[in-house]
């Protein structure tokens, strides 16, 4: 085991990783923008190192500042979170070739992750139902109008590139794939630096369910179970819950051992999610592979007791899985709320600004990770996310109350969060009892007028 | 005669870094001396990874561009000024 675990990262994950590598007895190296010089992980961590510049591009996106700073502190190890490097093939490339241990999945399995169609092609050849759509990269117009044909309309075109819902576009009708194949392709080299397309048949607000996954380096995988992530606003994730409870046993049993096919046949190291959604009728397709820990990780880790940044760290160490999802069988159910610097009011316009009044929530079965504290200053230049409020219950429905409750008594303020968005949703029927798809949130929130 | 021009400021509604231009690759969106209609679009403002566009409020002409490119810009700091008729 290393001694020292540089934390390539900010805001509640840092604090998240750095308690973890605490409570396993090893120290820490935190590394920290100018504009994050008062933040918890930077005053959590033994000690830190300040890398100039405010802008990620300058600071948590850069690897040389990063391997530099890992250098200075003697760490053997880096933690990189999610999102900055965390699904960068070339950054865990480096680490190994500059002698660190990258605590995450291997550069292979992030290559293999990050392209998206080449993905779905394992998936498929694993024998894990995809979505009908092109089996390979599709080059021209001609080629697109006929898989169209073929897998019927609605379709998307998706950047290979892509992921997380970005590079997607939604056709209804030949004429509008026409019109929008050639901006997508601009658009994918523009933004990802690589115009490979593919095409799917569009599903209307179907569920977003997916599976965590654990590699060791002896190539054993296991999944730790399902999170129901479907609630959702333009892709991104608001509030997950573990279990799903669109899943029955008989249903999960099939998926978990869907989602271990796709992990094994890219042998798969350490913390992953494999993604599926579920249309209406609970048919399952494979969508993604995260290769990274993911912001919802907590709602696994409180009805399985299983801390996976510890299980990151100890698998990067070279220690075994000796345990599988039969072993560990859910304990209740968890949800959790992300509690965004957003005004959900006014199109989800960022909020920073300073922590006047704060107020966490506590008490049986709640738990929350975030950085915030009263004072705290949220700098405008990295993401909104303030808090993730997770709550506990015996069964879904004392889980829900417990929620409901921690929502009541947590209080941010003045800067506008999704709190009172989470509290509306909690006390929504169709949510109490479980029925809900992508389209939900947009019940709760004004149309859009922010599109032009 | 004409009225003397009134003097305009554009100031950031929230903290953010301020940009001049829609990509890296792309002319700015305005030069000091352009004329500019009202509601058209006189920078970015990226805010927790969200770009927002700032509109000019008037129709009139860009006298100063006070922020440089890319730089951070405070809650209510200026942007540039403007002169409407």
């Amino acid at each position: 085991m290393f001694k020292k675990v540089l934390v390539a990262n900010r805001g509640e994950i840092a604090v998240r990783i750095i308690r973890a590598c605490r409570d396993l007895g090893l120290k820490t190296a935190a590394v920290f923008s100018e504009a994050d010089r008062q933040s918890l992980h930077a005053a959590l961590a033994d000690e830190g190192v300040c890398l100039a510049g405010f802008k990620p591009a300058d600071t948590y996106l850069n690897m040389d500042k990063i391997l530099r700073a890992a250098r200075e502190t003697g760490a053997q190890a880096i933690h990189p979170g999610y999102g900055y490097l965390a699904e960068n093939e070339k950054f865990a490339a480096r680490c190994r070739e500059e002698g660190f241990v990258f605590i995450g999945p291997s550069p292979e399995n992030i290559r293999l992750a990050g392209n998206k169609l080449m993905a779905r092609e394992m998936a498929a050849a694993a024998g894990v139902p995809v979505i009908p759509g092109s089996a390979r990269g599709v080059v021209s117009r001609d080629e697109a109008l006929a898989i169209a044909a073929e897998t019927g309309y609605p379709v998307m075109i998706k950047a290979s590139a892509g992921g997380g819902g970005r590079g997607m576009r939604i056709c209804s009708g030949p004429e509008e794939l026409k019109e929008e194949f050639s901006i997508a392709r601009a658009e994918a080299a523009a933004a990802f630096g690589n115009d490979t397309l593919y095409i799917e048949r569009y599903l209307q607000n179907p569920r977003h369910i997916e599976f965590q996954i654990l590699g060791d380096s002896s190539g054993r995988v296991v999944h730790l179970g399902d999170r129901e992530c479907s609630v959702q606003r333009r892709y991104q994730k608001l509030l997950e819950e573990a279990p799903s409870p669109a899943l029955d046993g008989v249903l999960r049993e099939k998926m978990g051992a869907a989602a271990l096919k796709v992990a094994q046949s890219m042998n798969y190291f350490n913390a992953g999610t494999v993604e599926f959604i579920l249309d209406e009728k609970k048919n399952f397709y494979f969508m993604e592979i995260n290769s990274r820990i993911q912001v919802e990780h907590p709602v696994t880790e409180m009805v399985t007791g299983i801390d996976l940044v510890k299980e990151q760290i100890r698998l990067s160490a070279g220690e075994c899985l000796d345990y599988d999802f039969s072993s560990v069988p859910g304990r209740g159910w968890a949800i959790e709320c992300r509690i965004n610097a957003e005004d959900p009011e006014n199109s989800f316009l960022p909020s920073p600004g300073t922590v006047e009044r704060y107020r966490p929530p506590g008490g049986f079965g709640v738990r929350l990770d975030t950085h915030v504290y009263q004072g705290y200053s949220i700098p405008p230049y990295y993401d909104s996310l303030l808090a993730k409020l997770i709550a506990w219950g015996p069964d879904r429905k004392s889980a829900i109350s417990v929620m409901s409750r921690a929502l009541r008594e947590f209080v941010i303020e003045p800067v506008k969060t999704t709190i009172p968005l989470h509290r509306r949703m909690l006390a929504d029927k169709s949510f109490a009892d479980g029925d809900y798809d992508t389209g939900f949130v947009r019940k709760f929130i004004p149309v859009d007028e922010d599109e032009d | 005669m004409a009225e003397s021009p009134k003097r305009l400021e554009i100031r950031a509604p929230i903290a953010g870094v301020f940009y001049r231009r829609p990509s890296p690759e792309d002319p700015p969106y305005v030069e000091v001396g352009d004329t500019v209609k009202k509601k058209q679009v006189l920078c970015l403002l990226e805010t927790m990874k969200v770009f927002q566009k700032i509109k000019s409020p008037a129709d009139g002409k860009v006298v100063e561009i006070v922020a440089r490119n890319e730089d951070p810009v405070a809650d209510g700091g200026l942007l540039m000024v403007l002169e409407t008729d």
